[in-house]
């Protein structure tokens, strides 16, 4: 008897090795510093390359190279150090004429350019190795409703007085408005205009001692609309904050139907992220209603005469504005912070939509001489225990920064004083170009993990796969002499094997992820082991050697396929219910069971056919 | 068999009394790693914690002398993410050189909950996919004795993280799902070997036929398991904290699985009264198999 294999399965085996040490390869050249910078709006062209070039070049910041990519220019560097300075430079200068430019520190994979030519690319690490941070956001759905039908409740009301229907109040509730009519009547003939006019919503009546109701509520399907417009303008809003911070590569992705996955590699001001993505900071800007007196008056008794509302300045005196708004910040188109040019104080500039623009052109130029107030709107969050159960409560801190008196017709550009500090009004110039949250969110997992602890868990991680593959190798080369060996070579193909998938899929490599690689080191020689016992006892039954390793290999084929069908069933079933972190670990024991069945199996037997095959053996160093 | 009974009550005791020291990620809560220049004491800053309001916080040292570990407790009023900022203000803001912050993790009650019930919900869908595949490949008293075994795992792994009171967190909970899968692979093996021998030899009793099974398996199962505990116990010393309970829950599994593929599996098995017809097949299936490259 002879174990041979056919030429095919030779060259399927070495095409297999070729190109699994392609695709694994590029992770044998690390990473470059470098710089990587694009423009909201314009596309980058080849003059823009070398301005950038020449402008480092007069400013001896020394690069390694400029290259066009995709949509982006990547400089790269020597060193971590001259990246900063470089960073430092092409900020002051290309901020300088527009500000949309976004400049984000990165480390870019230093693969040749044969291999990226093939595609082939570095594994993707994930935030627990290269540093970064992880947030959870919720929306939250309950105010995004609320300020929708606050929004639709003024609609109403102008509808009605359009119309000439005769109400009493529009209140709009966290989940319906209730409009009041003073009876059934009017109540009736309310309901059927306001029915035509607003198709989205659902109507019931109801009446109490006060009156007649109309409650009104969206309809299923428009409120689903609703939490769906929410959460996605709010994606839109945080990707346009995190272009803001100048994070390279940024995952912002939807997670179910209420939350948003934020991950920022390589972000170390974990503080600032914080609070810029969550902050619902917005300007509103008002008339000033009555004197001095009237507003000592209001801040005393709490209460404020119709048409007014009681707000606090920032030195927490009272002041009484209009009722109605002027402009509010979803009208603002842009926004920049710097100085006062009078007062030395932090300012921000900002600039109008067209609408926006008219009506503050048409205020302002009837108001001239009357004062005018800018209030600083946030949403704020606090967790307490209602009736047994945790409920976030929601509060608006709304505060005055700045009164003013109008000077002249305002229009499409003016500057507001009264910030604190320039840090505040920078990310206030921030949050207002990058607009506002439709709904606030709160951060409800945080991950972040330093540079330095990612560094560590790297080196650690690959020390561990290292000396526990060593230890493997060692101990199989001990205890089954040749086969032992061959079984060496497979594993050690196996592990190139994963690699090279791992990189090929780009499939996210974690901390646990390295752990799952371990593991299966471990258990990939489950196989070769099967395989070389059940090769003894066919030798021990008084088998022919050639017979035996046919047999060997034929009898454990039935039994390698069912244990590592089970554990793929579990590692399925990881993946499906884990989280991140479990679900990287998941993937590489995946990846480690399909590519060890094929290494241990096919790859230990041609190359055991090609030692023993075709000629007479007398014993087997096994 | 005395041994697992004792030690399954010994689990099962403490997990009620004693329960599992359960981490942040499914109680909610914050850890905040930091790291500092030199060797810190802790006593100071566990005052300046208390004296901001942090009187529950946990302090200690984490690898080193120079790292330092906190970790809050979930409180009604603060849970927030805004409160790891505050606590890194105060550390950086009470020491001479600046501070450098390895690793916060925030977990909010609302999803240390979800995580719960969705850990719980894997771990039993795991063992329910693979009563089924068990079943269909083998036979249902096969499959109540694999799924006697990894029970019989899971529960002594739990047992030993509850009686040391060690960390439980979500990486503990994927190491057990690892064992699973590891554990079964194991019983696997035995179990193809018993129905090979079922099907082959004819004149020896059930029991017999078991023990020459397990006998003639049980090298593969020592070896595997030594190599698979060599990587384990170079990721438990060379891996690093992060990873440190994930690699002794792995290693406890491991050890576990193994002895409960040899004893606990096959033995429940046979006491369901498992025997040679229940495994014949009636067409000439089996001697395919048996020939398949």
């Amino acid at each position: 008897m002879v174990n041979r294999y056919a030429p095919w399965r030779y060259i399927l085996l070495l095409l297999i090795i070729v190109i699994g040490a392609v695709y694994a390869a590029p992770n044998l050249y690390g990473e470059d510093p470098a710089l990587q910078i694009s423009h909201r709006v314009n596309l980058i062209d080849d003059a823009e390359l070398g301005n950038i070039s020449s402008l480092l070049k007069n400013e001896g910041v020394d690069y390694r190279s400029v290259e066009l990519d995709g949509n982006n220019i990547l400089v790269r560097f020597d060193s971590e150090e001259k990246q900063l300075r470089g960073a430092d430079q092409v900020r002051e200068a290309l901020f300088a004429n527009d500000r949309r430019y976004s400049i984000a520190l990165n480390l870019a994979p230093a693969t040749p350019d044969w291999l990226t030519s093939l595609s082939a690319l570095p594994m993707y690490l994930g935030l627990d190795l290269r540093g970064g941070v992880h947030f959870l956001m919720e929306v939250d759905m309950e105010s995004a409703i609320e300020k929708s039908l606050e929004r639709f409740s003024s609609e109403m009301r102008t509808f009605m007085r359009e119309e000439k229907i005769r109400y009493k109040a529009v209140q709009a509730a966290s989940d319906k408005i209730s409009i009041r009519f003073a009876s059934a009547e009017t109540r009736d003939n309310g309901r059927l205009l306001l029915e035509e006019e607003f198709r989205d919503f659902e109507f019931a009546d109801s009446n109490d001692d006060r009156g007649w109701f109309v409650n009104i509520s969206f309809n299923p399907i428009s409120l689903a609309e609703e939490r769906r417009a929410a959460i996605e303008q709010n994606i839109s809003t945080l990707k346009n904050r995190v272009n803001e911070l100048g994070v390279a590569e940024p995952v912002i992705q939807r997670q179910g139907e209420e939350r948003v996955v934020v991950q920022l590699p390589g972000v170390q001001d974990t503080v600032r992220a914080k609070e810029i993505l969550g902050a619902t900071a917005t300007l509103e800007f008002r008339l000033v209603h009555g004197s001095f007196a009237d507003w000592s008056a209001a801040g005393s008794s709490g209460k404020a005469p119709i048409g007014s509302r009681l707000y606090a300045r920032s030195d927490g005196s009272p002041v009484l504005l209009k009722r109605n708004v002027i402009v509010t910040g979803d009208q603002i188109v842009g926004a920049a912070s710097g100085l006062d040019q009078q007062s030395g104080t932090p300012d921000v500039t900002i600039t109008m939509n067209s609408s926006g623009a008219d009506r503050m052109a048409r205020v302002t130029r009837d108001n001239i001489g009357k004062p005018m107030a800018v209030v600083f709107i946030e949403d704020k969050f606090e967790f307490r225990e209602v009736d047994g159960e945790r409920k976030r409560i929601r509060s608006t801190e709304s505060q005055v920064i700045n009164v003013a008196t109008i000077q002249d017709q305002l229009s499409k550009r003016f500057h507001i004083t009264g910030l604190d500090s320039t840090r505040e009004a920078r990310d206030l110039a921030l949050l207002l170009r990058a607009g506002a949250l439709r709904a606030p969110m709160v951060i409800v997992e945080e991950r972040t993990v330093g540079p330095s602890l990612g560094q560590e868990n790297i080196d650690r991680g690959f020390l561990s796969v290292i000396v526990g593959f060593i230890a493997v190798l060692l101990f199989m080369a001990f205890y089954y002499k040749v086969f032992g060996l061959v079984a060496n070579l497979a594993l050690a193909l196996n592990l190139v094997l994963m690699v090279a998938i791992l990189s090929i899929f780009q499939a996210t490599l974690t901390l646990p992820g390295i752990a799952g690689i371990v593991l299966t080191v471990g258990m990939a020689v489950d196989a070769n082991v099967l395989i070389f016992e059940r090769i003894r006892e066919e030798l021990r039954l008084g088998n022919t050697p050639q017979a035996s390793i046919y047999s060997g290999y034929s009898k454990a084929f039935g039994t390698i396929a069912d244990a590592n069908i089970t554990t793929f069933i579990a590692a399925i079933v990881l993946f499906g219910f884990g989280t991140g972190p479990i679900q990287g670990f998941a993937v590489t024991l995946m990846i480690g069971i399909a590519s060890s069945m094929f290494t241990a199996i096919f790859g230990t037997r041609a190359l055991i056919n090609l030692i023993y095959g075709s000629k007479q053996v007398s014993r087997l160093a096994i | 068999m005395l041994l697992s009974c004792a030690l399954i009550l010994v689990s099962i005791f403490s997990l009620l009394t004693l329960k599992l020291n359960v981490g942040i990620d499914f109680t909610g809560g914050s850890i905040i790693e930091v790291g500092y220049q030199q060797a810190v004491e802790l006593e100071p800053i566990r005052q300046a914690l208390n004296s901001e309001g942090f009187g529950d916080a946990i302090v200690q040292h984490f690898g080193s002398a120079s790292e330092v570990l906190i970790r809050l407790v979930p409180d009604v009023d603060k849970d927030k993410a805004e409160l790891s900022t505050q606590i890194i203000g105060l550390l950086q803001k009470i020491s001479d050189s600046p501070i450098d912050v390895r690793r916060v993790d925030f977990v909010g009650p609302q999803v240390g909950k979800e995580l719960t019930e969705d850990g719980g919900l894997a771990v039993l869908y795991a063992l329910i996919a693979i009563l089924i595949y068990v079943a269909f490949r083998f036979e249902y008293r096969f499959s109540l004795g694999a799924v006697a075994a990894l029970i019989h795992d899971v529960m002594i792994t739990l047992g030993f993280f509850s009686v040391l009171q060690l960390d439980f967190d979500l990486s503990v909970l994927a190491a057990i799902l690892a064992v699973i899968g590891y554990s079964l692979n194991d019983t696997i093996v035995v179990f193809d070997r018993v129905r090979e021998n079922f099907r082959k030899i004819r004149k020896k009793t059930s029991l017999e036929v078991v023990n020459m099974s397990i006998n003639q398996t049980i090298s593969r199962t020592l070896m595997t398991s030594f190599t698979t505990l060599l990587v384990l116990l170079s990721l438990f010393f060379l891996g690093g904290e992060a990873i440190h309970a994930f690699a002794l829950a792995l290693i406890i599994g491991v050890l576990v699985g193994t002895y409960s593929s040899i004893y606990v599996a096959t033995t429940s098995a046979l006491v369901l009264g498992i025997s040679r017809s229940d495994l014949l097949l009636p067409e000439k299936e089996g001697d395919d198999e048996l020939a398949r490259p």
